[in-house]
């Protein structure tokens, strides 16, 4: 004991810190920040030091050359003692990572503590954000299997985009004129020097910053925060009702730091590491890229945009996005900071995370995609050419070998690109479902000229017999009239 | 002792200049080395003629994949320095090449000959035959290569991934001779 003390001793008498690190543990917070809705920060961090730790960890073994990443990543899967676990964790590590920061930011946002004096804080932890989707982003890419490869595809089809600078623009991102080693070697770099660097240098920035301002008083209904007044109250509360940092606060910030730690390996455990997926080989064309869990969102976007606005949206849109995060604590610097007299930001939150929410999951199930093996996979139900005629039938055939079912699901199988097709002869007559599989529209390609008129008149008449029971097919009244000579009034339904 | 303030504030700013200036003289091979990528793109470019074999492979009135190794390539690069494409010989001399990459964001698209369509298994992109945009997000038809047709074999200009934005990929309406 006397030893370690002397050691101590001695570093101290040299370095010289022990005293404000002291002053920092000790110097008092706000009583009732003590809780649970605090840890998300630390958590944060808790993770960013096991994302360094793993990192180093892979990079030992793993090869950044476009010709063997994938064989690395292989080989840290099977050949290498617990390869597949320090993997895991790593990528369960950065799910974990985007979404504790994500928590920590609506916690902020909901008890007002991006209001003065603590704009600055926010400004930088808004940048920790978008630095930590870097990391995500990069990281993606560092797997090099086929959605790393395709989805490098997108980014430099997105950067191409941009006015003047664009082909610039891509061949900066890939390093040379394709996807290959030299892009692979950038993303490296990024995400093992760049991009870290900048992640530990703005968490220095951010946690010196907390520990200026001091930790967010808990937000008290009518309590208001005013310019003039607002750092001698927190002081003033600091002192009529606040204890030291440490070890008030900080007891559950280790506890909640230890359960997501402990989270991420029993996670990474269970369900092993992310992929690597297919070869990265670009003429295996047989795939269907998709992103990452935290970029699903944009997947749905880019799908669900009308072509004309996707190019503004996607150039503008980040750009307003973050420039309205930056401005926030400009705009409502002052004033409430309980979330119970919030009622907009409230509404706002829950505006974003039902419409992230939304989006992703429509990603998961991607109904614009047209399923490629339908027309070879998945069979017509039989209920469906049951008790039907040979023409009936030959039409069901062309649906299939023509790779309508590709986009049009029958009896839930199918693509669901275009409608479903299980009562369209109750939307659409005869004569207009012949001019919508000949001349297409409505976002269907026209089939003109890949259907002979015997396969039309087939498969028209296919389609005439999908109509629920008790619900009769349409007609075309005029149609009728000008056949039989006859008078409106007796085409009408009974 | 007498410290002349002004002669050392003076030297201390003389010497921040001076390391600006060795900074900034530096800076230039540091930016012109990142910026190579793009140095390299607008003198020599990327794009050289290569062959996709002889036209025998490619029958009259159909399409066919086919893969080249792409002109400008690192030892290192792998499998991803060759790169696939579709051809149509639409007639004895008339050929399409397209880029596998859908002109929305650059999947890689299939050939369904039985509906003479191309489609995208990312964003749901549907192109006819002759690479004109069918449906979807897609504002332009497939990308195409120049082609020319040396000693019975089908040469392609190619060597840059197409994107939407790169107004070179998507001028290439004319053929040309190599």
């Amino acid at each position: 004991m006397r030893l370690i003390r002397s050691v101590a001793d001695w570093f101290g008498a040299r370095l010289q810190i022990g005293a404000s690190v002291r002053s920092a543990l000790v110097h008092p917070v706000p009583k009732e920040t003590a809780s649970w809705f605090y840890v998300f920060g630390s958590a944060a961090l808790t993770v960013f030091v096991l994302q360094i730790v793993t990192g180093i960890l892979l990079a030992i073994l793993y090869v950044p050359s476009a010709g063997e990443a994938w064989n690395s990543l292989q080989r840290l899967n099977r050949d290498v003692e617990l390869g597949w676990f320090i993997r895991a964790l790593h990528g369960w590590g950065s799910n974990f990572m985007v979404a504790i920061v994500l928590v920590h930011m609506v916690q902020v946002f909901m008890f007002g503590a991006y209001k003065f004096p603590r704009e600055l804080t926010w400004i930088v932890g808004v940048v920790l954000l978008l630095v930590t989707l870097g990391m995500a982003f990069t990281g993606q890419v560092l797997r090099f299997d086929q959605d790393a490869y395709w989805g490098l595809g997108i980014g430099a089809s997105i950067a191409s985009r941009v006015p003047l600078a664009g082909p610039w623009l891509v061949s900066l991102l890939l390093g040379g004129p394709i996807i290959a080693g030299a892009t692979l070697t950038r993303f490296f770099a990024l995400h093992v020097f760049v991009i870290p660097g900048l992640l530990i240098g703005f968490v220095a920035v951010h946690l010196l910053l907390v520990l200026k301002l001091g930790i967010n008083e808990w937000p008290m209904p009518g309590r208001l925060v005013r310019r003039e007044t607002y750092v001698e109250e927190y002081h003033e509360l600091t002192k009529t009702d606040g204890m030291p940092f440490m070890p008030g606060a900080v007891w559950k910030d280790l506890f909640f730091s230890g359960v997501v730690v402990l989270a991420i390996a029993v996670v990474a455990a269970i369900f092993g590491p992310f992929g690597p997926g297919g070869e990265p080989n670009p003429t295996i064309i047989q795939t269907a890229p998709r992103p990452d869990f935290f970029f699903l969102w944009l997947y749905a976007v880019l799908s669900l945009l009308p072509p004309g606005l996707e190019t503004p949206a996607l150039l503008i849109g980040p750009v307003v996005a973050i420039g309205l995060l930056f401005a926030l604590p400009f705009v409502s610097g002052e004033g409430e900071k309980s979330w119970k007299r919030r009622p907009v930001a409230v509404v706002m939150v829950l505006l974003v995370i039902v419409a992230f929410g939304a989006l992703t999951r429509l990603s998961v199930h991607a109904p614009w995609s047209p399923v490629m093996n339908a027309w070879s996979s998945q069979p017509i139900p039989a209920a469906y050419v049951r008790g039907r005629t040979a023409l009936e039938r030959q039409g069901a055939l062309v649906f299939q070998v023509k790779q309508c079912h590709n986009c049009h699901a029958l009896g839930e199988a199918g693509g669901r690109r275009g409608p479903a097709l299980d009562a369209v002869a109750v939307r659409l007559t005869e004569d207009q479902l012949v001019r919508q599989v000949i001349q297409g529209g409505g976002n269907m390609p026209a089939y003109g000229k890949n259907l002979s008129p015997d396969q039309t008149t087939a498969l028209v008449a296919f389609l005439e017999t999908l109509y629920p029971a008790g619900q009769p097919p349409a007609r075309d009244a005029s149609r009728q009239v000008a056949l039989d000579g006859g008078d409106a009034s007796s085409t009408r339904r009974p | 002792m007498k410290i002349d303030v002004g002669r050392r504030t003076f030297l201390v700013k003389l010497g921040v200049a001076f390391n600006a200036l060795v900074g900034a003289v530096l800076a230039v091979p540091a930016v012109r080395y990142a910026l190579s990528p793009v140095s390299r793109e607008r003198r020599p470019g990327y794009e050289s003629w290569v062959s996709l074999g002889p036209v025998e492979q490619f029958p009259v009135g159909e399409t066919r994949f086919a893969t080249y190794r792409n002109p400008v390539v690192n030892p290192w690069d792998g499998e991803t320095a060759t790169i696939a494409c579709w051809v149509r010989h639409v007639s004895a001399e008339t050929f399409q090449v397209f880029a596998v990459n859908c002109a929305h964001l650059g999947c890689p698209v299939r050939w369904f000959p039985q509906s003479g369509l191309f489609m995208c298994p990312c964003h749901g992109g549907a192109y006819y035959e002759d690479g004109s945009r069918a449906s979807g997000p897609p504002e332009r038809g497939l990308f195409e290569y120049s082609y020319a047709i040396d000693s019975g074999r089908l040469m392609i200009k190619a060597g840059q991934l197409p994107t939407p934005g790169d107004l070179a990929a998507t001028d290439r309406d004319e053929p040309s001779c190599a």
